[in-house]
């Protein structure tokens, strides 16, 4: 049984149908990475896996360890251990990082039976994912998000998801926007979290990404379905050759 | 027994104080006419209507129509056990006014620091050798004011506070007002006085609590007159039951450089007025009027600042949030007068608020009279929902729906309460906000409680409008 079961998903958002049955599999210990053009689907899959409201599933099934994750509301399918890094991390005004995620940690080791972890031993906790993504400790008491630059962001969704280790992590376009220092530095922690107990899916646009986390499986996604598969060499060949061979290849899938 | 009195009709409080004269006929000659002539002033005037612009969004007639009753005095068979749970800790002294009237046996008085006197008004109106008269009232706009008219007519007892010269006291003075319950509405007119000389520095707690159902009207005034260099910091709570009428006017007398800061928490009443009333008598003073309301249900909660510049060099800053749900009216008015003669002047004004229901209402106004012309005044107010997008990224994270709720309305309060200083004081608001948040959870409750680390960072926002 693999870990994430995507079986014919379809979704839509205001009426309109993004996702047209998407089938995927992911195991433990494998790094996916998600590519297609603008408006192919990749954040809308990302945003139903997270169970996000807005997105309407009309058709299809989603199985989360075996579980299905359709059922699950957004925390439900955290604490089973899902992690979606943000594309626009929100800012929060009031509420710090370091509080933010020691409740969140909590709340998620409460669901597992755990004893809740108290502060004393989440600051050293927190203060070592920081230095990994080579964060400042200030930020620890800042609040959520607010004032941080793009990069921060993205390297601030990075911390949450080595602090509360989750078994499958999507990250939805976690590299836009980053200059390269920054996109080594994320990179660097998400190779960090690369462990046989755990699945990785990269929602990109770019290859680029791919230069410092090398996957296992690339998918192709168009027009709300996956219409390629293969290994690392099918990023570099779309760095190559772009997407415009996709259209023809949508074309045969109808 | 005291004098029970039934008025008779709507706005006739005639035979109330006509007992009272009776009853404080012991009272200096000075207040005796200082009352008659408030409740002349009151009877010339009436209550306000919906057509004073500084009454447009609240109508006072569930006041006006009822009948209200001087209590009884007594403790109700209290003990100062039963006010334990009241009680902040590290404050200098604790008094209890138990409907109005100071309580000496359930209050808390330890020997007081040199410099500071602290307690009943109607004792300290009793050994007056005269430097009273010259404070009480005379800073009362009384001719505008029905409530204020009415407080001063019906003067007889509540807190007196005097700071001497260079005395710096660090323990706050809680002044705790409670109300018991009684078959008939009750009616209480509480008046404060707290003098803070020259070079002091003190915070004092001004808290009212309804201990059992009954509709009550409280009507309370405080003067604070801040002398030159003074540091002083207010604090009013108010948790009475949902059946009040309260009333709250602060005016606060500043002169040159002095300090103060009012922190106002309206989280009880079904129809609370709070009037904070600072004018800058003298150059270079600061005042932070900061506010956080809470309601629910029907409750209707009205803020009306009047912020006088009268000198130049003065900053004041007002910050209020309002968190309304169900069918509650909140009312955030916020004038500011700059005096011509009140050059650089620095008045800045914001009023946020969160409505969580389709039925829940706020009316916000800022009413800017500039007469100087080198002056700087900002004003500014926002009304919104909850942050879905805050919501959702708080549970994906694991948080259930109802603690994402809980925290994030609490970080909303929680730009208020920052604006106290850290110490007994704000962890008391800190705790009365969370048990006044409607949608926490117990569960968070919990956690909150255990140990909250919060962002440290100023929040500075402005939104000129």
């Amino acid at each position: 049984m693999a870990m994430l079961e995507i079986r014919n998903l379809h979704a839509r958002v205001n009426k309109q149908e993004i996702l047209k049955g998407i089938n995927l599999d992911i195991n433990t210990g494998e790094v996916h990475s998600l590519m297609g053009p603008n408006g192919s689907g990749k954040s809308t899959l990302a945003q139903v896996l997270a169970r996000r409201e807005t997105y309407e599933v009309t058709e299809g099934q989603v199985l989360f360890n075996g579980k299905d994750l359709l059922a699950m509301k957004p925390e439900e399918a955290a604490c089973e251990g899902l992690f979606i890094a943000f594309q626009y991390p929100v800012e929060v005004p009031g509420i710090s990082n370091s509080y933010f995620l020691r409740a969140a940690l909590n709340a998620q080791r409460k669901y597992r039976g755990e004893e809740p972890i108290d502060a004393i031993d989440f600051i050293p906790l927190l203060k070592s994912k920081m230095k990994l993504l080579e964060m400042d400790e200030r930020f620890q008491t800042r609040a959520i998000n607010e004032g941080f630059s793009g990069g921060e962001k993205k390297r601030n969704e990075i911390v949450q998801m080595a602090v509360l280790n989750p078994t499958l992590a999507i990250l939805d376009e976690t590299d836009s926007g980053l200059d390269i220092d920054a996109l080594k530095i994320v990179a660097q922690g998400v190779n960090a979290m690369r462990s046989p107990d755990r699945a990785i899916v990269m929602v990109t646009h770019y290859q680029r990404l791919l230069d410092y986390i090398v996957p296992d499986f690339v998918h192709v996604l168009a027009g709300g379905k996956i219409v390629k598969s293969g290994g690392a060499e099918l990023a570099l060949e779309l760095e190559r050759e772009g997407y415009g061979w996709i259209e023809p290849a949508l074309a045969g899938a109808r | 027994m005291s004098t029970m009195t039934q008025i008779s009709g709507a706005g006739t409080y005639l035979d109330a104080f006509s007992d009272l004269q009776q009853r404080t006929s012991r009272q200096p000659e000075w207040l005796r006419i200082l009352r008659a002539e408030a409740f002349a002033s009151f009877c010339d005037k009436g209550f306000p209507t919906i057509k004073d612009e500084a009454w447009r969004f609240t109508s006072v007639a569930p006041i006006s129509q009822l009948a209200f009753s001087l209590p009884e005095r007594g403790h109700a068979g209290l003990t100062k056990a039963d006010l334990q749970q009241f009680r902040i800790a590290g404050t200098a002294c604790s008094l209890v006014f138990i409907n109005g009237r100071f309580t000496p046996e359930l209050s808390d008085q330890p020997a007081l620091a040199a410099g500071v006197e602290a307690g009943s008004l109607a004792d300290a109106l009793a050994s007056d050798t005269g430097a009273l008269e010259l404070q009480l009232g005379l800073k009362l706009t009384l001719q505008n004011d029905a409530f204020s008219s009415l407080n001063t007519a019906f003067i007889e007892d509540g807190a007196y506070v005097r700071i001497a010269r260079g005395t710096v006291l660090e323990a706050p003075i809680h002044l705790l007002f409670l109300s018991t319950g009684a078959e008939e509405p009750l009616m209480f007119h509480h008046r404060n006085l707290i003098v803070a000389e020259a070079n002091t520095q003190a915070s004092i707690v001004e808290e009212h609590i309804s201990l059992a159902d009954g509709v009550t009207f409280s009507n309370v005034v405080t003067e604070l007159i801040a002398a030159e260099n003074a540091v002083t910091s207010h604090y009013m709570i108010e948790r009475k039951n949902k059946q009040s009428f309260h009333i709250a006017t602060l005016r606060i007398q500043q002169e040159r450089s002095a300090n103060v800061s009012s922190h106002s928490f309206l989280l009880g009443g079904a129809l609370v007025r709070n009037n904070v009333h600072p004018v800058f008598a003298g150059e270079g003073g600061e005042c932070l009027i900061n506010g956080l309301f809470i309601g629910d249900g029907h409750q209707h909660l009205d803020n009306y600042m009047l912020v006088e510049h009268a000198s130049p060099r003065c900053n004041s800053h007002q910050f209020y949030n309002g968190i309304l749900s169900d069918h509650s009216h909140g009312v955030f008015h916020g004038r500011i007068i700059v005096h011509k003669d009140a050059q650089k002047t620095d008045s800045k004004q914001t009023n946020r608020n969160l409505l969580l229901s389709d039925d829940a209402q706020i009316d916000t106004k800022p009413q800017l009279e500039i007469y100087a012309d080198d002056v700087k005044c900002t004003h500014g107010a926002t009304i919104g929902q909850m942050d879905d997008n805050a919501l959702f990224y708080l549970r994906a994270r694991g948080l259930d729906e109802n603690s994402a709720r809980g925290l994030l309305l609490f970080a909303f309060a929680g730009e208020c309460t920052e604006r106290i200083k850290p110490g007994p004081v704000r962890a008391h608001i800190e705790k009365l906000v969370r048990q006044a948040l409607p949608e926490i959870s117990a569960a968070h409750r919990d956690t909150a409680e255990a140990g909250v680390e919060r962002t440290d960072t100023g929040r500075n926002w402005e939104e000129v409008g």
